[in-house]
């Protein structure tokens, strides 16, 4: 555990002195690489979204729900969990238009990366569902609750503390897919850095400024979703 | 002759194999008190269970104030019921468990108020007033704002009566509510069981292994063995005078062990 914080300083210190070690004025290209950085959080943002709604949606059906949904859900989440993310937004790009459906390059982005990583979140969803003690749906069932509104209100609230940590892996997994969304046109992080590194061949500085940009917006997801964990949590004992 | 409360009408219950339940036959009269005993795995546990349909029945029917819980009427058959008549009849019906199953994610307060609230579509004031009352009533008025996790065990029970009762149910179900608790807080719940006994027209069954609370509780003591009520009377036949082998053995087991 405490090599967790060393790493990281030493990884952000290793960049940082490579980047003042090569004598440059690396502020020039902070702001280009910036927008770029903009544009990848706002697609993470959306993807995440998408993907905890996607996730809740498939593991519900596909535990409790109706034959044919449940056929649906495990569809989905084997295609997506068994194709490459980058085959996937591909496929939404180029191929969809063919049969007259053009998205946005920042929709399919969202919707690819989203669809992607909910299709991981459902058994994630379902794991934590399932570790709810028995002992509170027969609760439920006493206090004649429906189906429904136990799962809402009685289980699912206890499954989300459970859900929470490895939620936090998959955004950043998610977070790591969006430099993909470069090939299809976006301009993000990665691409902007490409580009910049095509001009100027200032290589060194401009891959380790990206490096250090991942890497902070992936500590705001740790801590994000470490402070969320301990909110969820408080005054509450998992139950049996 | 009044309706039974709940009658089990030749209920059979199978696990693969293996019967848990035989014909089980057994009327319950409004507002009588019937504790179930019996060595584990004679099936005491599971008509409380298969009463308050946690458990499928192989065989049989239940009846609920005269009407059948498992099944429906239909063109003057019973068929099996679906969810909604089932929750309809179930309605009349609440249970305590052995290991509480308070809501952890609620306080006190709320464990009380949700079914209430979001079931019977009480408005939350009169079922914030109700629960209020019942947590009173079972002692824990001061503790309604702490979580169960800040509870102890027999706290813990207590709240899961108050929870129970706020349905207003007939017939409340006790599965061996003191066995998970630590000595010195069983009485405390008891307490809780024998206030309501006394004041409330409740038809209560209890499985316990209480044999000095079950003498003084009950009206009638069930003695269950091998998934079949083996002799059944008043308290005082039961434990005084039991007439077959197999209770004798079971009491004295059971009263050795203290």
């Amino acid at each position: 555990m405490q090599l967790r914080p060393l790493a990281i300083c030493a990884i952000v210190f290793f960049t940082a002195g490579l980047a003042v070690a090569s004598f440059a004025n690396f502020r020039e290209f902070i702001p280009g690489l910036l927008q770029g950085a903009w544009i990848t959080v706002q697609i993470t943002v959306g993807g995440c979204i998408l993907a905890v709604v996607a996730a809740l949606l498939a593991a519900v059906a596909k535990m409790y729900g109706p034959l044919p949904l449940r056929w649906l859900a495990v569809a989905y989440i084997e295609v997506f969990r068994g194709t490459s993310a980058l085959v996937q937004l591909f496929w939404l790009f180029f191929v969809l238009p063919h049969f007259g459906i053009n998205l946005e390059p920042m929709s399919v982005a969202i919707a690819a990366l989203g669809l992607n990583v909910g299709a991981y979140g459902a058994e994630v969803v379902r794991g934590a569902i399932s570790a709810v003690p028995r002992g509170q749906w027969e609760a439920s069932v006493a206090l004649n609750m429906p189906r429904i509104l136990a799962l809402r209100r009685i289980i699912l609230p206890q499954a989300f503390v459970a859900m929470i940590p490895p939620w936090g892996n998959l955004f950043i997994e998610l977070l790591k897919a969006t430099a993909l969304v470069s090939l299809i046109t976006i301009s993000d992080l990665a691409f902007k850095a490409q580009q910049m590194n095509q001009t100027t061949f200032r290589t060194v500085e401009i891959f380790s400024i990206v490096l250090v940009m991942y890497l902070a917006i992936s500590i705001v997801i740790t801590v994000g979703m470490r402070t969320l964990e301990t909110v969820a949590a408080r005054g509450m004992a998992r139950g049996r | 002759m009044t309706t039974p409360m709940v009658k089990f009408d030749n209920v059979t219950k199978r696990y693969g194999s293996l019967t848990v339940l035989d014909s089980l036959n057994l009327e319950i009269a409004p507002n009588e008190k019937v504790a179930i005993i019996g060595p584990s795995g004679s099936g005491k546990t599971t008509v409380l269970r298969m009463l308050m349909t946690l458990e499928r029945i192989n065989d049989g029917v239940i009846y609920v104030d005269g009407e059948p819980l498992t099944h429906m009427e239909r063109n003057g058959g019973l068929v099996p019921a679906d969810e909604r008549h089932l929750r309809r009849v179930r309605g009349n019906i609440g249970m305590v468990f052995q290991h509480f199953n308070l809501f952890p994610h609620m306080s006190a307060l709320k464990n009380c108020m949700e079914a209430p609230i979001h079931v019977l579509g009480l408005p939350r004031r009169e079922a914030e007033e109700r629960a209020a009352e019942l947590l009173d009533m079972v002692g824990l008025g001061d503790k309604k704002n702490h979580y169960p996790s800040q509870l102890s065990g027999g706290q813990q029970q207590r709240v899961a009566i108050a929870r129970a009762l706020a349905m207003r149910p007939k017939v409340m179900l006790f599965d061996e509510v003191t066995s998970a608790l630590d000595p010195e807080l069983v009485g405390e719940v008891l307490q809780v069981i024998r206030r309501l006994a006394k004041e409330h027209s409740l038809t209560m069954l209890m499985v316990t292994h209480q044999m000095g609370f079950a003498k003084e509780f009950a009206d009638r003591v069930c003695f269950f063995h091998s998934g079949k009520i083996a002799e059944q009377g008043a308290p005082e036949a039961i434990f005084n005078n039991p007439q077959e082998e197999r209770t004798r053995q079971f009491l004295s087991a059971v009263l050795e062990a203290g």
